[in-house]
């Protein structure tokens, strides 16, 4: 049973990607949607709009992401970890 | 056709309120870039930046003009001031005298304080001198003014080109026998709340430092400021016993046609190939490159490539001098045109500062962290806007 962030962040990619949610596995790798870097940005300004969140995520520094955007899993815990950081 | 030299420039950026100041920095490879001062800074992500310091536009200009002058339009006087006195230049060149200059935002910090006033405090009324103030060709408007320019004066707006387009114009103009002589270059305040929050959403902005070329760079910084130049026909210059600086030999433009902000490296490298053949000038003549090397991953990736693509395996020395003044988007080239003329003039390749160690995806000639002396009979300068836009100016030894 998808969670309701789940659901949110992949209606948010497919939007940016052109694609059918349902298209879009759970287990699927951000990469494989083919999203260039303003659709990326613009996920994650969805994102932090949907959740309002604020998310240290540089174009740049990649591989030294706080917020790693390499899978649908792990976009979808770390903003389970930014929505718990803001209630904490 | 006439060959169009440099006569004069003037500057105000992070690092000096002055040419010759200016160049000690890029010799001294000072860093222009700290903490940013204005208002509602607590409310942006990035805070740093390469400010024009302490500027008070009232002592620098007097008050009479300020109710008139954006800091964009400010910084572009203070700077056509410095150029006309070292051209040895006066007022009155009349409609054989123009400029052209290039800014990316305008008056950006006149639309933000007057949005400010109607939207979140509630006013029902702005200056009127709103409009005259934000406009982009308000600068160049000012300096036709103060100068007595009646020739071609506009703007140009090509995002982080638009410096390198306003002083490739600029020399088309006297080729052509439009002008003798222009001022040209860029200004640009975009240091501001809204400057600043814009850029953030495109998340390449670095917390740190601006390290083109160099591995852990994280993107790029923004900066402030103005360079104005004179351009003027060689033969004017000759006649009235003026000093050339460098010469302007040749300007190549581009459009990527291909992403709104995505790089191609293709028309990177074209116009590259175009500002030389419009110099007549041989790739081996080359002996530096000032990049538009922004230190994000996509510029210079693209950059490195376009730069291997044009000279091959003999690249000439290379730097950004972003690292140092930051990225003063419409008025980079400007300033960047600066560190050419260092280069050209005095022998000195301005270095990339911050660099921490070479990154494989840009395997180039890289002048790091200290300057260095070479003597150079040509260089060129690139700016590569968003919008796939690029604008190389080819310069020789005067």
């Amino acid at each position: 049973m998808a969670t309701e962030i789940e659901t949110a962040v992949i209606a948010i990619l497919a939007r940016q990607a052109l694609l059918p949610p349902e298209a879009i596995a759970p287990g699927a790798m951000t990469e494989s949607l083919g999203l260039d870097s303003l659709g990326k940005a613009e996920a994650l300004f969805e994102l932090e709009e949907r959740f309002d969140i604020s998310i240290p995520f540089n174009a740049n520094a990649t591989d030294a992401a706080e917020f790693d955007i390499s899978s649908i899993a792990s976009i979808v815990a770390a903003v389970e970890r930014l929505i718990a950081q803001k209630a904490a | 056709m006439r060959r169009v030299v440099i006569t004069g420039a003037g500057t105000v950026n992070a690092l000096a309120r002055d040419v010759p100041g200016t160049l000690q920095a890029f010799r001294e490879g000072r860093c222009g870039i700290g903490p940013l001062s204005f208002r509602d800074l607590e409310r942006l992500s990035v805070r740093i930046g390469a400010q024009v310091p302490n500027w008070l536009p009232e002592v620098e200009l007097g008050t009479h003009a300020l109710p008139l002058y954006d800091r964009f339009t400010q910084f572009a006087v203070y700077a056509a001031r410095e150029a006309m006195r070292s051209a040895g230049l006066d007022a009155g060149l009349g409609l054989r005298g123009g400029s052209i200059l290039g800014t990316a935002g305008g008056g950006i910090g006149t639309w933000e304080d007057s949005y400010r006033a109607v939207y979140a405090e509630g006013r029902n009324r702005v200056s009127p001198l709103v409009v005259p103030r934000l406009m982009h060709n308000a600068a160049a408007s000012h300096l036709s003014m103060i100068y007595g320019l009646q020739g071609p004066v506009f703007t140009v707006a090509s995002a982080c080109a638009s410096a390198n387009h306003a002083m490739g114009l600029s020399m088309q103009m006297i080729r052509s026998g439009v002008a003798d002589v222009m001022l040209t270059g860029g200004s640009e305040a975009m240091l501001c709340f809204g400057g600043i929050k814009a850029w953030e959403g495109l998340r390449v902005l670095a917390p740190d430092a601006c390290r083109p070329f160099s591995v852990g760079r994280r993107g790029m910084v923004m900066g402030e400021g103005a360079a104005v130049l004179v351009f003027e026909a060689e033969d004017h210059a000759r006649a009235r016993g003026a000093v050339a600086w460098a010469e302007v030999a040749g300007f190549g433009m581009t459009a990527d046609a291909g992403d709104i902000v995505a790089p191609s490296g293709d028309g990177a490298a074209r116009a590259m190939q175009l500002a030389l053949a419009d110099a007549g000038m041989d790739r081996a003549e080359v002996g530096y490159i000032n990049a538009h090397g922004t230190g994000t991953t996509a510029n210079d990736r693209a950059e490195c490539a376009a730069v291997r693509a044009v000279f091959g395996d003999a690249t000439p020395l290379i730097s950004s001098t972003k690292a140092m003044h930051g990225h003063a988007i419409g008025a980079t080239g400007a300033l960047e045109a600066l560190a050419c003329l260092l280069a050209l003039r005095d022998g000195v390749i301005a270095p990339t500062i911050g660099f921490l160690g070479p990154d494989p995806d840009c395997d180039l000639d890289v002048v790091a962290n200290v300057a260095r002396e070479a003597r150079v009979d040509a260089a060129l300068s690139n700016a590569f806007a968003f919008g796939g836009l690029n604008a190389v100016l080819a310069f020789r030894r005067a």
